[in-house]
């Protein structure tokens, strides 16, 4: 059906997204490429040149860029693991015939849509604050001291909040999954004696297989440029305890103001999240291609 | 996968299944019931699940400050205006990749999908300089436009998927019958895909009203959405939290609403179409 002129239309439909999508993030990528192997600081505009790879080696051997890089692996990490496990776990639940199943998912999806700053901010205060948060309730019920979540725990605090975030995604997809999974093969594994732990292992995780692979695919990417959970709660502190690659990033553009120095970390983004999604892809790949 | 239970299962799998919804959806539900307590009871301690003084004054408070109004309209403008303007640069690039399809069509999808793993704060600096120079910080035709891009990939793909789904010989019996490129996409292609448009649209507005990184970044005041407003909201320690929890509940009540209608799509839409 499709002669020269529809070609050509159907270039020129493209044509605008594509061309905005360059302007949007190549041209810019280009841009902070350039800077970063510039000086340039805000506060003294007029001191400009090339300085080659000073502001990567500045960055990299900052004391704190490798905690940074620890924290930002701890945070994917932590709440990937945390995520997926109690997803398997709540999709098999309420994948059970239960009573109100529809009013059920409306509650367990309930959280991806809290935006990431009520979310923080919620978490923070109602919850996690040492005097008035109900968690210090909980403690001093039992005669015990309210933990300092965001002073002593910065890291755990974040990835709890991110969590409480994303298990609902999670569950979602996994729950979705499970549900296209059909009943006669289970039924058929279970009358030739297969435990529910066996059914589960051979049946049930296999055919979950490819949604995991999409919920660790598509949580990674969003997880690895997580900012407004640590932005609104712990500003990364306290010192830089829970400053993670782009929030070390963000402090050097904003704070410091020195962009020669940012745009050197973002091009370390970059290459991180492409060594990141080089790895998911090769690793996890082929179960997207069936 | 539903199987056939004993009565006595299915009791404690609904027990079971409540109450991890119900501890999971609990933050929401005891910043609901703060909002509607004073501030002496919201800190009181041991907390009140219900007090006796609940008030409505919070939003009314809230509501009155001066900037709360504007902070809530620049949200609606934002989230809207972006879609509905990501939407209109989407649907013929996607119409064009679904139904006319060359030998770099899923090079290109796949590009746009890369663009989107990009980190966000690769292109800040330039992004935010680049807004400085045209005076578009803090503006609210310079967020439309930054959310819009935001989402494109994902509207492109979405429609993508949802137009890849209407049988193309149906087109070829409306051009069959004369009908141009135009009266094409009007009177055919358009009612057949108006659901997909719709849950696209659905979802991207919320994409877009949760959005807190470029909202923080480009806004100072005048602009901000709430996603940026609640970033940065804060009040002397002590009597804020009712308030708060008021401020909190008006900025997500509208998309855990819309959110609830889309819960189908959304799988769809933020998995690329992977699951269905």
């Amino acid at each position: 059906m499709s002669t020269q002129s529809s070609r050509l239309a159907a270039r020129v439909m493209v044509a605008p997204s594509v061309l905005l999508l360059f302007i949007w993030m190549v041209v810019p990528l280009a841009m902070t490429l350039y800077y970063s192997f510039r000086l340039y600081r805000l506060i003294s505009p007029d001191r400009t040149g090339w300085v080659g790879f000073t502001n990567y080696l500045w960055f990299i051997n900052a004391p704190e860029f490798w905690l940074a890089m620890g924290n930002t692996l701890a945070l994917v990490g932590g709440v990937l693991a945390i995520t997926v496990t109690l997803g398997i776990l709540i999709a098999l639940l309420i994948d059970q015939p239960v009573k109100g199943q529809g009013v059920l998912r409306i509650l367990v999806i309930a959280p991806f849509f809290v935006m990431p700053p009520v979310a923080a901010s919620i978490l923070e205060n109602l919850f996690m604050h040492p005097q008035n948060g109900l968690f210090a309730a909980v403690s001093m019920s039992f005669g015990a001291q309210p933990i300092l979540f965001l002073q002593d725990y910065p890291m755990w605090s974040v990835i709890a909040i991110v969590s409480w975030e994303w298990l609902p995604f999670a569950t979602l997809i996994l729950l979705t999954s499970l549900q296209s999974l059909s009943s006669e093969q289970l039924e058929a594994a279970e009358m030739d004696g297969a435990s529910a732990l066996n059914r589960f292992r051979f049946i049930i995780l296999p055919h979950m297989m490819r949604a995991i692979t999409v919920v660790i695919l598509i949580q990674t990417i969003f997880l690895l440029g997580i900012f407004g959970e640590i932005f609104t709660t712990t500003q990364g502190g306290p010192g830089s305890a829970s400053t993670t690659l782009p929030y070390m990033i963000f402090k050097q553009a904003i704070a410091a103001k020195d962009i020669g120095r940012a745009a050197a970390g973002g091009i370390i983004a970059v290459i991180l999240a492409n060594i990141v999604a080089y790895f998911l892809m090769r690793g996890i790949g082929r179960h997207l291609d069936t | 996968m539903a199987r056939a239970t004993s009565p006595r299962r299915k009791a404690l799998t609904t027990l079971a299944a409540w109450s991890v919804a119900l501890v999971i959806f609990f933050p929401v539900l005891w910043m609901i019931l703060t909002s509607f307590k004073t501030e002496p009871s919201a800190v009181a301690m041991p907390p009140q699940l219900f007090t006796a003084d609940w008030t409505l004054e919070n939003y009314a408070e809230v509501w009155q400050r001066s900037d709360y109004p504007r902070f809530f309209w620049n949200s609606v403008v934002l989230s809207l205006g972006s879609t509905l303007l990501g939407l209109a640069v989407a649907i013929p690039a996607a119409w064009a990749m679904a139904f006319v399809p060359g030998k770099k069509t899923k090079d290109l999808l796949m590009w746009m999908l890369s663009t989107k793993m990009m980190p966000a704060v690769a292109v800040m600096i330039p992004l935010y300089l680049v807004f400085l120079k045209l005076g578009l910080i803090d503006t609210r035709i310079g967020l439309v436009l930054a959310l819009m891009l935001m989402n494109l990939p994902i509207i492109v793909w979405m429609l993508y998927t949802y137009f890849k789904e209407i049988p193309a010989e149906i087109l070829e019996a409306a051009r069959m019958d004369g009908a141009g490129l135009f009266k094409e996409i009007v009177y055919v292609l358009t009612p057949m895909a108006l659901p997909g448009i719709a849950s696209t649209l659905l979802l991207n507005v919320i994409l877009a009203w949760n959005e807190a990184f470029w909202t923080i970044i480009l806004t100072t005041t005048k602009a901000a959405p709430l996603s940026a407003f609640i970033a940065s909201f804060s009040a002397p320690q002590g009597l804020f939290y009712a308030k708060l929890s008021a401020a909190s509940t008006m900025a997500i009540a509208p998309i855990l609403i819309l959110g609830w209608f889309s819960q189908k799509q959304l799988v769809r839409g933020l998995t690329f179409g992977a699951v269905k």
